[in-house]
């Protein structure tokens, strides 16, 4: 159908002609759209208090406590309840968020602008790994990191980005694949170029050489502080294409650790969800399959463009790492994801690979059709609240949602 | 299936096979030292008429 093919070429040129640049870290109050005092946004599609996980309930009570909002997890908890705070997802402001995807006004974030379609995202710095609040993690451990990054970390990130006038994402993402990492779960090449790239602005512009010393360490001994710089490019990428004409191509996929969601560029902003299913992977030692929480986060708008369980061929070692198979099995998962995909990305390509493109542009049509699934690397959060991170894994985007949106743009064309 | 390469002559001849649909045709064959390719397919939609028509008027 002429109308989808010219919607879909539209949707493809944009997100390959997108050139997202992180610019700056700036407090949440300031900067993301729509959001104010007693609000939280949260990872996946629209939830209310009482349908949500324990670590999402979890994340809740701390970032409460953590504002101020309420003296301890119990008011917290309370509050909540009580309708006192105001949810609504980070998809809705611009943002995204991983795992749990806590966003209140005073976290600092990340901005990433697409020079060509003149959007920003946003995004929260990441944590770190293990007992953290974007797994549910709760404690005074877990809100003291979050206070230094607010008052050490992000400001002194925001000087230095500011100074160096940002830093280029696409050549990074290019350069992190042909290093091994896919972007999802493995970010050790991207997070070691990040911190090549803006350790000297960094110290130039900090008057505090402690802090600077912290911050340094912070950023190289987190593998997966890339992740949260790849989640804001991903939204600046796929936003400009949130409302074409006809196209069946996927604009985001997100999971609220009760429901997946996905969006279509023909449908606008509309939501189809189908329950998020349990991801099948490795457990860190001590835990099982039995505490695991069903898959959530934003992060899945990194195999949105095209990374992540899309680009695992460009990294065998996480095949092993979330117990995909064995190495040699990473390039399937690529030209499995290819089937499904409008076109591939010249520019972010895979060398084991004959520098193959990555697969680029979900077409709803062609997953409902062939029944191949997205497949996504991610965490595994524990089921309970305040555990933290158990594990890792592949989890399958479910069915339900692609075909009822394949329904509902067949409806808007006037198709039956 | 014979596994006797004598046995095939009433097809003329080594049998090399390309089976679509049901994998345990095609595992039955490969054990027994058959050159088999199983097809990696299924029907459009699952098999869902009415999804399947949507997308072929979508295009596909």
């Amino acid at each position: 159908m002429q109308l989808i093919e010219q919607g879909n070429q539209e949707a493809i040129r944009r997100m390959l002609s997108a050139e997202p640049v992180l610019i700056d870290v700036v407090p949440a109050k300031e900067i993301v759209p729509g959001l104010k005092d007693r609000m939280i946004l949260h990872a996946g599609p629209p939830i209310t208090w009482d349908r949500m996980c324990g670590p999402m309930q979890g994340a809740i009570a701390g970032i409460i406590v953590f504002e101020g909002w309420a003296k301890d997890l119990d008011a917290a908890l309370d509050m909540a309840a009580a309708g006192e705070i105001e949810f609504d997802p980070n998809h809705h402001h611009d943002a995204v968020g991983p795992m749990t995807g806590m966003t209140t006004v005073s976290q600092p974030m990340l901005v990433v602008e697409n020079k060509t379609g003149g959007n920003r995202a946003y995004c929260a710095i990441n944590e770190g790994l293990g007992k953290v609040m974007r797994f549910g993690g709760n404690d005074q451990e877990v809100l003291n990191r979050l206070a230094w990054i607010r008052d050490v970390l992000g400001p002194g990130m925001g000087g230095a980005l500011r100074e160096m006038g940002g830093i280029e994402l696409k050549p990074l993402i290019a350069r992190g694949l042909s290093m091994g990492d896919e972007m999802h779960q493995r970010n050790v090449a991207c997070s070691g170029l990040v911190l090549r790239a803006i350790a000297s602005s960094m110290a130039k512009t900090s008057k505090d050489a402690t802090a600077l010393s912290e911050a340094l360490a912070f950023i190289s001994a987190n593998d997966q502080f890339h992740l949260n710089i790849a989640m804001a490019m991903g939204k600046a990428i796929m936003d400009p294409l949130r409302d074409i004409e006809g196209s069946s191509i996927v604009t985001a996929m997100s999971r609220n650790g009760t429901e997946f969601g996905i969006r279509v560029s023909g449908t606008g902003d509309e939501w189809f969800t189908a329950p998020v299913e349990m991801p099948e992977g490795l457990y860190f030692a001590g835990y099982t399959e039995a505490d695991a929480n069903p898959d959530m986060g934003d992060s899945t708008i990194v195999e949105t463009i095209g990374l992540g369980g899309f680009a695992m061929g460009a990294s065998p070692a996480v095949a092993g790492f979330v117990g995909a198979g064995a190495a040699s099995e990473a390039a399937n998962y690529t030209h499995r994801m290819g089937e499904i995909c409008a076109s591939e990305n010249p520019e972010w390509t895979i060398p084991a690979m004959d520098y193959l493109g990555v697969p680029t542009g979900i077409d709803i049509r062609l997953v409902v059709e062939t029944g191949i699934v997205p497949t996504i690397n991610t965490g595994i959060a524990h089921r309970e609240p305040g555990v933290g991170q158990v594990g890792a894994g592949v989890v399958r985007a479910p069915m339900a949602c692609f075909e009822q949106a394949v329904r509902r743009l067949a409806e808007k064309l006037g198709i039956s | 299936m014979p596994s006797d390469k004598s046995q095939r002559s009433t097809l003329g001849g080594e049998i090399f096979v390309i089976n679509v649909g049901l994998e345990k045709f095609a595992v039955e064959l490969s054990e027994q030292n058959v050159p088999v390719i199983q097809v990696d397919w299924k029907p459009p939609a699952g098999g869902d008429t009415e999804l399947a028509a949507l997308l072929s008027k979508m295009g596909l």
